[in-house]
């Protein structure tokens, strides 16, 4: 989102809590890359910050109906893109 | 306790086909996410007929349990796998690369990932692939459910799906159907309940009926349209699909994503649309965790519910601990008599069973209170909450509890490590938790605090004795805040991924759960870590009582036992020590002292009570007076303010307690471990207080 940056959408760890949208890619590289696609986080899948912990960090998501807490340096990794129409 | 069918060997020849059908039971792996209900149907099945168990030459536990079918043709016997909880079969742990390994029956023999763990070689037989697999799946989590689903069918193994916690799912008004699973999976679906246990013969059933047919699934996901035209046919013709795929992905790294979206495709297909009423099932779950999560309240509850636990480890156990020990003292009483057998007999056996059984209120009480706290799903709100502060020392919130519990006993404390998921976290919290101030130290910080810190005021109302006990708690903690930043610094990096933790809906735990698994755990302690602790204290005990000693008859037994202890090999090791000790102010008594001391670090009191001859351990005036009393040979006295902060210093970070090494080694599998940390805690404790006596010296005290 900042400053005309080419990438999309915007990082998952900037929302706040309710926010949210899908899935558009997750960056990175490795493991961390692998497992948050196998956690969940492909493409299309609506995921919503639902709170932060009491000290700022991690946040709660919900992935696709579970709930994961993931710290915001890895939650940067994910795009997310305005909810679909569906 | 065992059921004697049960010891049939782990390991049998991989001529599987051969056995089918004769005497050798059907073997059942269970196969699923964290949090599905995999343990609680796993004991619903076996009930009392389990035994945990390593998986060959890895240090990841294996519970293995029998369960009886009873069928037309008479009865089926089924041993059943409980493997550990995994998100996907490629592995990024240990736990979890053991799922797909064993599913594949490429178990034992071959090396596991690099240097995580030495196979036991040429020892290890193969293990063979299970005959069925029970893949059990949440009803009320179906998408990431059936990602794991998709990749155990291609591990060649008959499978059969457990859609449990169907009750839940239908009392949020989520419509599951199974035989759209069914179709979509091409293997059978049977919904359970495996709290009330519906649901659960059928599935065995089932399970024994695949495991007799033995046919592979087929593969279920479809990769994009030209993809799936160049590698579907190589998958499909390989008799197990997994191998084949591992090959791929290292030939292809972007591999693995295209795989793994296919997956999810083929799951959210599969789950169909009511799964998306997901969110529906956790409303309760999310109205509690508006208060329990909440940013003022949530870790206000932490804090108490922490404090309880602590309060009942720490206090609730010392009644029935201290009962426990006079009971043992008063057998050794009765036992004990002039010969060395009886001696052997009261101080070796007896001493040592009790200093095994001595634990057992303190970890039945954790285990409870873990258990409740992990069933609960409270423990992963716990992490969440403190996640923050232990991430600078490399570390995640998981490892909170099992630190906290060692205030109380650093072996209950490295007993709670089993639930950090992360091996590396579980491993450097198992080395931190000696660390901690744990109850034992609190005996000679009390006798030497009391006999030689000023009872002075600080500031008007703070007093110099408690400050100096605060300072000993806090000094155990900054040793290991330093010895965390010292791993993180210099040894492997931790997982990127920690702090990636599931927060489950709050469930209410069965009993029935909490008590087996109490049972199973503290069985394993006894069986495991006590016997070690056993032959330690009796060790101990040796070589306190060897080379004999006939004392000149009429020698008090006070003067008697102080001779014997002064000459005994603990007594020479002691003398042999004084140079090492000696730049720190200690004398060759308190060395005896710091040697007996190993068995458990309140044993000091009653060694040096030995050394001194005072007869009676339990006068505090009369050991606090001897040890004022001592001097060097030059006159000097040796129990000077810099020599016994010195002392408490060096206790405060020694890791002076042979059964938490014990039960170190037993934990990771490691001997090298529990050697590291002895060496490391013990250079640095040395260091401490040296430091310490040469500058309270320099400060003129």
């Amino acid at each position: 989102m900042g400053a005309g940056e080419p990438a999309r959408g915007a990082q998952l760890s900037e929302m706040g809590p309710g926010q949210g949208g899908v899935v558009l890619e997750v960056n990175g590289a490795g493991l961390a890359r692998r497992r948050l696609l196998e956690m969940g986080f492909v493409a299309g899948t609506p995921v919503r910050v639902v709170r932060r912990a009491p000290l700022g960090d991690p946040l709660e998501v919900d992935v696709g109906g579970y709930r994961l807490s993931l710290r915001r340096e890895l939650a940067a990794h994910i795009r997310i893109g305005p909810a679909a129409d569906a | 306790m065992m059921p004697a069918a049960a010891s049939v060997p782990a390991a049998q020849p991989a001529a599987a086909a051969a056995a089918q059908g004769a005497r050798r039971p059907l073997r059942i792996a269970l196969v699923g996410n964290p949090n599905v209900g995999k343990t609680t149907l796993f004991n619903r099945l076996t009930g009392l007929h389990q035994r945990v168990g390593n998986f060959p030459g890895v240090t990841v536990e294996r519970k293995l349990g029998r369960a009886r079918l009873r069928q037309a043709g008479g009865e089926a016997a089924v041993e059943l796998v409980d493997l550990p909880g995994a998100y996907s079969l490629v592995p990024d742990a240990l736990d979890e690369e053991i799922v797909a390994r064993y599913l594949c029956g490429e178990l034992a023999g071959a090396e596991p990932v690099a240097g995580r763990a030495q196979g036991r070689g040429a020892a290890a037989e193969p293990e063979p692939p299970p005959d069925a697999a029970i893949v059990v799946v949440d009803a009320t989590n179906l998408r990431r459910n059936l990602f794991l689903l998709s990749e155990a069918l291609d591990c060649g193994v008959p499978v059969v799906v457990a859609l449990n916690m169907v009750d839940e799912a239908r009392a949020a008004g989520i419509e599951i159907d199974a035989r759209a699973i069914e179709r979509a999976a091409g293997v059978r679906c049977v919904e359970t309940v495996a709290r009330s246990g519906a649901g659960l013969e059928q599935l065995l059933e089932e399970a024994v009926a695949a495991a007799r047919q033995g046919s592979s699934p087929r593969r279920c996901w479809r990769l994009s349209a030209p993809e799936e035209r160049q590698l579907g046919p190589v998958l499909d013709r390989a008799p197990r699909r997994w191998p084949v795929l591992v090959a791929l992905r290292a030939a292809d790294p972007q591999l693995r994503q295209r795989e793994i979206e296919a997956r999810y495709r083929w799951a959210a297909m599969a789950a169909g649309p009511e799964a998306q009423r997901a969110a529906r099932a956790r409303r309760r779950s999310d109205r509690l965790d508006r208060v329990l999560l909440h940013p003022v309240l949530g870790p206000a509850i932490f804090v108490l519910v922490m404090g309880l636990l602590f309060q009942a480890v720490f206090a609730w156990a010392a009644p029935l601990m201290d009962l426990l020990e006079a009971g043992f003292a008063a057998l050794a009483e009765l036992v004990r008599g002039e010969g060395l057998w009886s001696q052997f007999l009261a101080d070796g056996v007896i001493a040592g069973v009790g200093a095994v059984v001595v634990f057992l209120p303190q970890i039945v009480i954790l285990f409870l209170g873990l258990g409740l706290l992990e069933d609960t799903g409270y423990l992963t709100r716990a992490a969440f909450i403190v996640d923050r502060p232990l991430k600078a020392l490399g570390l995640s919130g998981r490892a909170f509890l099992p630190l906290m519990s060692s205030f109380a006993c650093a072996i209950p404390g490295i007993l709670a490590a089993r639930t950090i998921p992360d091996r590396r976290e579980r491993m450097v919290t198992i080395f931190l938790a000696p660390l901690m101030t744990c109850s034992a130290r609190l005996p000679i910080y009390a006798l030497l605090i009391a006999a030689f810190v000023p009872a002075k005021a600080v500031l008007g109302v703070l007093s110099l004795q408690g400050l100096v006990l605060l300072g000993l708690y806090l000094a155990g903690m900054g040793g290991a805040a330093l010895f965390a930043l010292l791993i993180e610094r210099f040894g492997r990096p931790p997982e990127r991924l920690s702090g990636m933790l599931e927060l489950p809906p709050y469930r209410m735990p069965t009993l029935r759960t909490v008590l087996l698994r109490l049972k199973v755990r503290a069985g394993a302690f006894l069986r495991r870590a006590g016997t070690l602790i056993f032959c330690a204290a009796v060790a101990l005990w040796a070589l306190a009582s060897f080379p004999r000693l006939e004392p000149p008859p009429g020698t008090p037994p006070a003067q008697a036992a102080q001779l014997q202890l002064a000459q005994s090999a603990a007594g020479r090791l002691g003398r042999a020590i004084e140079p090492v000790l000696a730049p720190l102010g200690f004398d060759w008594k308190v060395g005896i002292g710091i040697i007996g001391s190993f068995a458990a670090r309140e044993v000091f009191v009653s060694t040096m009570a030995v050394v001194y001859a005072v007869g009676d351990a339990q006068d505090a005036g009369g050991l606090r007076a001897a040890m004022q009393a001592q001097r060097w040979p030059d006159g000097s006295p040796v129990y000077t303010l810099p020599m016994v902060l010195a002392l408490l210093v060096f206790y405060a970070f020694a890791l002076q307690c042979v059964s938490t090494l014990a039960v170190v080694a037993r934990e990771t599998g490691s001997r090298l471990l529990p050697l590291v940390q002895f060496i490391a805690f013990g250079a640095f404790a040395w260091l401490a207080a040296f430091a310490t006596y040469h500058g309270a010296r320099a400060l003129g005290l």
